[in-house]
């Protein structure tokens, strides 16, 4: 990242000009917060764990929309369609081929990127919102496609099969404090690969497409390869998440939401975290499923206060409280959460100077 | 395909189309005078059945109501508050977000939806309002008869033809409005050019607010025609979402393009319905959505929209 550094601090080597962790505090702050997740199941309660893997699994996916929409500025309102492919495709690669989750994983996540190239084609034709409506159009044929075709395989009209637990030797992922393991190493592998991309050359190329095509096309970036590598990166992460999804909610379908709402949820998380920034998706993530849990409460409170309405109040607030959120951050903050982040640190390194 | 289903689902769907094109209209308007693609029309025309249907003594025992207004009395009601709600949409959400890049505003235009969506169901619940005042039973039937169809007779509910009836009229004065008038010349004009506009002595915010809350009437039209054909329940705005594949096909910019496309959507989705097989029947619901992708890659600017679309 590339900001103002005092005078007097430089690198000496490649090496340091090209190390992620350059700082002995980088190296503290990793440690004590891989520390603080692995362990997480020790000490935190059911309840903590559950909310940890789910904010674990939709960071994958919002990753994903982060190189698509952040990096490459490609509006796409169909993540959540294709992580309904990828926890399809897993599904059933363990339960009709046999394979083990943690094969059928990876398959799962390139089948998702399989769909997600086939509708990144239309963003060869047109761009802009236009974009947005072939996504939309995605969003709403897969989730159509797993109630009404297949429907031996993929459910029926209920949209929902049953998935099995993942096993590996005789360690069972059944209990969440297990699974919450795989989408904790899951979502490390894809944090240090994007934490890569976004810094080599597919990503200096993602950029330069979002920020001007034509001048990305004139300098020798070819726009329907990249474009194209960015709806299979997104759909990939995609479909990692919802297999992941899929298993540990031990059923897949569109019972168990992924329908438009998710899809504007996971843009709304990458705005508020910050469009474009590796570390967008993480606070973005965090702060609305810590919203989505204050929601519930007044929720809760509400109905607890006006029995009659119970039923209106208690899931309701859920979409008010991220709607208006949404709203303030792009009036307010559109740059998000990380960029708060990134100042609040110059002001601690040019204390006592600036604000 | 059915062909003896044929005729009576041409005629169901083209009065269908009448409101799709309609809710159309109110996001074409929109994009035309702001350039902003208002993603939250859809919830904005479930809010207008809503509050209609509330206006209407909706929901409470009978005389025990806080408003109990006559249908027409509480579309007037309704119209007039959703004129005042875009008119604070405006006002708070999307002026702040002018010169903001395209993905922001329509961000924000989701978030409204979100909003909506909420405070809808926190103010009315959630569930399927089936007493929403029908002006026409539904066994009042118009038989025309048709050799060759299914009966030897088309069958037509009054509710659908009243639908199609006061969707066509209100488009139709939407569309002499924009053409015709100082006000809608004015709106045109900033259309073209914030500008030109600007240095012609059109006041721009004020035609920013105002087709915002023409939007929102529109917007609660639409609402109330669904709901009089098929309820009200959250289900609406994703209902008048097929409204989105109406305008591409009809071309962003052209008002009566939207009409049209809204025509052909309401054909498409009851043609299928004709067919044999039950995959197809029950694609009714993705076909607009399949047509959109076709419109998409062989004719992106629509059948009459300006060719601006760049392509790199």
């Amino acid at each position: 990242m590339a900001i103002l550094r005092p005078a007097g601090d430089f690198d000496r080597s490649y090496e340091q000009d090209m190390a992620l962790l350059r700082r002995p505090w980088h190296y503290w702050l990793l440690g004590v917060s891989l520390l603080a997740a692995f362990t997480l199941p020790l000490w935190g309660d059911a309840y903590l764990v559950s909310t940890a893997n789910q904010i674990a699994y939709t960071i994958i996916a919002v990753q994903g929309l982060n190189i698509l929409t952040g990096y490459t500025g490609q509006i796409s309102l169909s993540q959540a369609a294709f992580m309904l492919v990828g926890g399809y495709a897993s599904a059933l690669l363990v339960l009709h081929a046999g394979l083990p989750f943690f094969v059928a994983l990876p398959l799962a996540a390139l089948a998702a990127g399989a769909i997600g190239l086939f509708f990144g084609l239309a963003s060869l034709r047109v761009k802009g919102f236009y974009l947005a409506f072939a996504t939309l159009a995605a969003q709403f044929i897969i989730p159509w496609l797993s109630r009404h075709t297949f429907k031996d395989y993929l459910g029926g009209a209920n949209g929902a099969i049953e998935v099995p637990l993942p096993q590996l030797g005789t360690v069972n992922f059944g209990e969440v404090s297990n699974f919450f393991y795989i989408s904790l190493v899951v979502l490390l592998i894809t944090t240090v690969l994007l934490f890569n991309v976004s810094r080599t050359r597919l990503g200096r190329a993602f950029v330069s497409v979002r920020d001007n095509d034509l001048a990305a096309e004139l300098l020798g970036v070819n726009l329907f390869t990249y474009k194209l590598r960015a709806f299979f990166i997104a759909a990939m992460l995609a479909g990692l998440a919802g297999a992941i999804k899929a298993h540990s909610q031990r059923g897949v379908g569109t019972e168990f939401g992924y329908g438009l709402n998710e899809s504007i949820l996971y843009l709304g998380m990458l705005v508020i975290g910050g469009l474009g920034t590796n570390l967008g998706p993480f606070l973005g993530v965090a702060f609305i499923v810590l919203l989505e849990d204050l929601s519930d409460l007044l929720g809760g409170v509400l109905a607890a206060a006006f029995p009659e309405l119970a039923g209106q109040l208690l899931t309701s607030f859920r979409p008010i409280f991220f709607g208006v959120a949404l709203m303030l951050f792009l009036i307010y903050e559109p740059r998000g959460l990380a960029h708060r982040w990134q100042l609040l640190r110059a002001g601690w390194r040019l204390r006592p100077f600036a604000r | 395909m059915n062909w003896s289903l044929v005729p009576q689902q041409f005629v169901t769907g083209l009065l269908n189309g009448g409101t799709i094109g309609l809710i159309a209209l109110g996001i074409v308007l929109i994009y035309k005078s702001s350039e902003v693609f208002n993603f939250a029309h859809g919830h904005l025309v479930m809010f207008g059945a809503f509050l209609t249907w509330w206006f209407t003594g909706g929901g409470a025992e009978p005389g025990a109501a806080l408003i109990d207004l006559p249908l027409w009395a509480a579309v007037i009601a309704a119209l007039i508050t959703s004129m005042g709600i875009g008119l604070l949409i405006e006002r708070f959400a999307l002026r702040p977000m002018t010169g903001q890049p395209l993905l922001a505003i329509m961000l924000m235009t989701l978030g409204l939806a979100q909003l909506f969506e909420g405070m809808t169901a926190v103010l009315f619940g959630v569930e399927l309002k089936s007493d929403f005042p029908a002006p026409f039973s539904p066994s009042d039937v118009l038989i025309i008869p048709f050799p060759g169809a299914f009966g030897d007779a088309i069958r037509l509910k009054y509710t659908l033809v009243a639908t199609f009836v006061v969707a066509t009229v209100a488009a139709s004065l939407f569309i002499w409005f924009f053409n015709s008038t100082k006000t809608g010349l004015a709106m045109r004009a900033t259309a073209e050019d914030h500008e030109v506009a600007r240095s012609v002595g059109i006041k721009v915010s004020r035609v920013f607010g105002l087709s915002w809350g023409i939007a929102g009437v529109i917007a609660t039209l639409g609402g109330v025609l669904l709901a009089t054909v098929s309820g009200v329940s959250l289900n609406l705005s994703t209902v008048a979402l097929i409204a989105f594949p109406a305008i591409l096909l009809g071309g962003l910019e052209s008002l009566g393009g939207a009409l049209l496309g809204g025509f052909a959507i309401g054909l498409v989705q009851a043609l299928v319905q004709a067919s044999r097989l039950i995959e197809v029947r029950n694609s009714s619901e993705i076909a607009p959505y399949l047509l959109l992708l076709v419109v998409l890659l062989i004719r992106p600017e629509g059948l009459f929209g300006q060719k601006r679309i760049e392509r790199v």
